[in-house]
């Protein structure tokens, strides 16, 4: 197959970006996205262009290294990551254009390579819970039902590849951070650190420059996860709770 | 995954932790895709199961080639990984009374491999990174994100530092500490396709290893039955379909080469070929990783495989659809089926799916003793990267519990005893040996930047990983290893003389990352070959086809390799030496693996 792709190229994280043209030859149907743009790469560096630089890892879909806005949509067409995407789904002389992830909280580092650091920094200021190693009681001496246990692990799912905030208008962090409060909330082993939990990873969102909810809806019809928009309005809930709690002076 | 849990509960204790990784974030480690389990002697299934068990097992399916005392500790600390996990939030699978959940893995005849949908190992790392964000938080571990590790300090030859490449920058720059725990993961990625993610490398331990500590059983590797075959040479990694789709899954090949290119459902039942079930009635499918792999290589090399290049089997799930009805079989695995069909395009409900073994998982590693210490006084070696637990071969859902048994319950009982040798020394970051290394590591860098030849990084890579493949893979013969090591050092020449890298050594440069690692598997393939070709015996992963019976099965020979073998570096272009363990079993018998 055979494509004409428009490609964003910036230096580093100060110098402006434009988008450059190149063609994709001889491209097989079999081949991943990431695998076209490796070809792509070394026909660059024939032609002594240097190479376009864009993060991956596992290539199979759970790392969430993998961060390309395929023709305007956070990893491109159909439900998965990048690296997941296969050329088959594309017509033969397609036009297409690859960017990095946008969002106010992510600066492009170099070409199609962003800094998701932000992510991290939310998850240190909640998303945990405290226990010691060593402390722990057997594993089956708090049953939890199946059904909970199962909606907590379709939250735990989440990679953080950060679709969900390329894709908000508002560059908004809300389903990743209502992925996390949910998986840890729902367990009786998280509840206790609840109030805390959400207090700690909303504001840090904020301090981030993640935008807000205003109910677009547009990260869960990316997000690889499938983490559902629903665990968005259980965030907002838990966030109220906490919060009057707090604005009255009781512990959280 | 190892790493993680390491810091956190070292920090958790009261160490001063610095914490790298390449990834942009710790979130992502290898360990993400570990998709099938992880093993525990809880005995919850009330199916004989216990620490022995385990241990035995283990040491079992390993050939034998295991240090004992390390296993048993392994067995007896497993359950503590469970509670541990749970404690922090893991959501692994229940039943509907709300306990815990078990199911069987290749390898085992106990229900005992605890799991978390087809995300096992995703959990259980995001588990481990909430505590290391935790004490990131607490200011307790300082974490360094894509920071690469290119080489090991030592001072009056104890390790009390690193040098690291900031992959953003570029910057390098050299970190002291009072040990230094590596836990890299493992080097699979020298057969350049492999089931592990493109980054993973051998540079850490190699380089490491090229500062005196003692690389063991090189030649151990792991091919996976159940990953999709090969398409292209466009190919950029392997995919595993986790091994539990062997639970339920019939693996077959056409009894008739003439049946290959027909359709599978095509082919009656009494012109397929069960292989598996008919060499191991007992096991049958679930016959242990090495065993089922090498079977489905001999079914192709006679020429009875399917699909493109004749390197596939069919895994079928037509009776047990028949059997338990599709909504099960899609409640068990409709991921793997779903993840199969959007990378081959074809419907596994409908037409079996094809498979291949492929490279997944490296047993050898660094030398280490019962304290995880290496022969280099502070450096430290735990998960993947070590060689202790998997002997020859490793079973399904034991490395995570492998990776976590040594971050959680042992690092943080054993360092300790380093440390307190080295009470009242506090190590100097002004000492020479921090400067020098940083130059020695630029100019390396820079070596690489200035060969200006004609070839890229990848193109000898793949090279290499086609001659590991051939003749260090599933089957190795000592004519075929002796070629090998040729080829890798003719290639290991033209790579200095014509490697072609773009840019600058400053900021972000993927190619000049991936040229050091691609620099250290050319010299590292080499050692395995020659680890391959001194073991004079087959066992577990190894097999060497001068040594097997006469029904093709492999031939150990415990009176004279009963050893681990050590291979310490003695310079540049000088060949290294050989040092012997003797595995010593107190506990078990030595006994012929069988799994019939
Ligand atoms: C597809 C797949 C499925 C698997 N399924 C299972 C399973 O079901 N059950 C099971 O028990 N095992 C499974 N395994 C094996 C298991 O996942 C791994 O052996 C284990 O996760 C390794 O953990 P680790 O912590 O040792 O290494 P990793 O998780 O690979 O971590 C290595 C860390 O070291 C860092 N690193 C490496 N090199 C450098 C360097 N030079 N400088 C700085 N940092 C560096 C990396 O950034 C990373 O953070 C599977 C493996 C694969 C490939
Ligand atoms: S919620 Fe979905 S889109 Fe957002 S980070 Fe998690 S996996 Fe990615
Ligand atoms: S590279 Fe890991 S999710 Fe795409």
């Amino acid at each position: 197959m055979k494509f004409h792709l428009k490609v964003w190229r910036q230096k580093d994280a100060k110098a402006p970006g434009t988008l450059e043209s190149y063609e994709a030859d001889n491209i097989p149907a079999d081949a991943s996205f990431l695998e076209m743009l490796d070809i792509v790469n070394s026909n660059l560096t024939g032609k002594n262009i240097e190479p376009i630089q864009f993060d991956s890892d596992c290539r199979e879909g759970i790392c969430g290294s993998c961060s390309l806005t395929i023709n305007g949509v956070p990893h491109g067409p159909g439900r998965g990551t990048t690296c997941q995407v296969y050329m088959r789904k594309f017509k033969d002389g397609d036009t297409i254009t690859i960017e990095p992830f946008r969002a106010d909280a992510f600066p492009v580092q170099r070409d199609l390579v962003v800094n998701r650091g932000a992510f991290d920094r939310v998850m240190q200021a909640g998303g945990y819970i405290s226990e010691r190693c060593g402390s722990a009681p057997d594993a089956n001496s708090v049953p939890i039902s199946k059904v909970i246990a199962d909606e907590a692990m379709d939250a735990a799912a989440c990679i953080g590849c950060g679709a969900c905030a390329a894709a908000c208008p508002n560059g908004s962090a809300m389903l990743f951070v209502s992925a996390k409060v949910t998986h840890l909330g729902l367990l009786p082993q998280g509840k206790p650190e609840n109030g805390r939990r959400v207090l700690g990873m909303v504001r840090q969102m904020d301090e981030e420059g993640f935008g807000n909810c205003s109910n677009y809806y547009a990260c869960e019809a990316v997000c690889p996860a499938s983490v559902p928009a629903a665990f968005i309005g259980r965030l907002n809930r838990e966030f109220t709770a906490a919060s009057v709690k707090e604005s009255i002076g009781m512990n959280v | 995954m190892a790493g993680a849990s390491a810091a956190s509960t070292l920090a958790e204790q009261g160490y001063n932790v610095k914490c790298f990784c390449y990834q942009d974030s710790p979130r992502r480690a290898h360990s993400i895709a570990a998709q099938g389990g992880i093993n525990a002697a809880k005995n919850y299934q009330n199916d004989g199961d216990s620490a022995y068990r385990l241990f035995y097992d283990t040491i079992k399916g390993g050939d034998f080639r295991s240090r004992e005392a390390n296993v048993h500790r392994l067995a007896e600390v497993s359950n503590n990984i469970i509670d541990q996990c749970v404690a922090k939030g893991v959501p692994f699978a229940r039943e509907y009374g709300g306990l815990l959940d078990n199911r069987s893995f290749g390898g085992a005849q106990v229900s005992r491999t605890f799991y978390a949908r087809g995300q096992t190992g995703q959990q259980l790392l995001l588990g481990a990174y909430s505590g290391l964000s935790q004490q990131i938080a607490r200011g307790s571990v300082k974490m360094y994100p894509k920071t690469e590790m290119l080489d090991l300090v030592l001072i009056d030859g104890h390790a009390k530092g690193i040098v690291v490449r900031d992959l953003t920058t570029g910057e390098i720059s050299s970190h002291a500490g009072d040990a230094v725990l590596l836990c890299s993961g493992g080097y699979g990625n020298v057969f350049y396709l492999s089931t592990n993610a493109r980054g993973c490398n051998v540079t850490a331990t190699f380089r490491a290893y090229k500062r005196g500590a003692f690389f063991a059983n090189p030649c151990f590797t792991q091919i996976h039955p159940t990953c999709i075959p090969v398409s292209g040479d466009y190919q950029s990694k392997l995919t595993l379909m986790s091994e539990s789709l062997r639970n339920d899954g019939r693996i077959w090949a056409p009894k008739r080469k003439e049946d290959c290119g027909k359709e599978p459902s095509q082919i009656p039942d009494d012109a397929r070929d069960y292989f598996l079930e008919r060499k191991y009635p007992s096991y049958g499918n679930l016959a242990p990783r090495d065993i089922s792999s090498r079977s489905a290589k001999e079914v192709c090399d006679e020429g009875r495989g399917v699909g493109p290049g004749g390197l596939g089997v069919y895994l079928d799930f037509n009776d047990a659809i028949k059997r338990l009805g599709r909504k099960t079989i899609e409640e068990r695995y409709g991921n793997l089926f779903e993840m199969y069909q959007n990378i081959t395009g074809e419907n596994a409900y409908e037409r079996p799916m094809r498979i291949y073994p492929a490279v997944h998982y490296t047993m050898g590693g660094l030398w280490v003793d019962y304290n995880l210490m290496s022969n280099i006084p502070g450096l430290h070696v735990l998960g993947e990267a070590n060689f202790s637990d998997h002997g020859a071969n490793r079973l399904g859902a034991s490395a995570l519990m492998q990776g976590l048994a040594d971050g959680y319950f042992v690092i943080p009982y054993t360092l300790g005893n380093y440390m307190t040798s080295q009470f009242g020394k506090k190590v100097d970051p002004k000492h020479p040996a921090f400067a020098k290394t940083i130059e020695e590591t630029k100019e390396k860098v820079q070596k690489l930047l200035d060969i200006k030849g004609n070839r890229t990084v990848d193109s000898f890579h793949r090279e290499l990983g086609l001659i590991m493949w051939d003749y260090c893979g599933m089957a190795r013969s000592e004519d075929g290893l002796k070629i090998a090591i040729d080829k890798i050092q003719k290639l290991r020449a033209e790579f200095w003389r014509n490697l072609k890298i773009l840019g600058t050594p400053e900021g972000i440069n993927m190619e000049l990352e991936r040229a050091g690692r691609v620099a250290d598997f050319l010299e590292f393939g080499e050692l395995m070959c020659r680890d391959a070709l001194t073991r004079n015996e087959s066992c577990g992963g190894h097999f060497r086809t001068e040594y097997q019976t006469p029904e093709g099965e492999a031939l150990r020979n415990d009176d004279e390799y009963a050893f681990v073998s050590a291979w310490e570096y003695q310079g540049e272009n000088q060949l290294p030496t050989l040092n012997k363990e003797p595995l010593v079993y107190e506990k078990v018998k030595l006994a012929t693996r069988s799994y019939k």
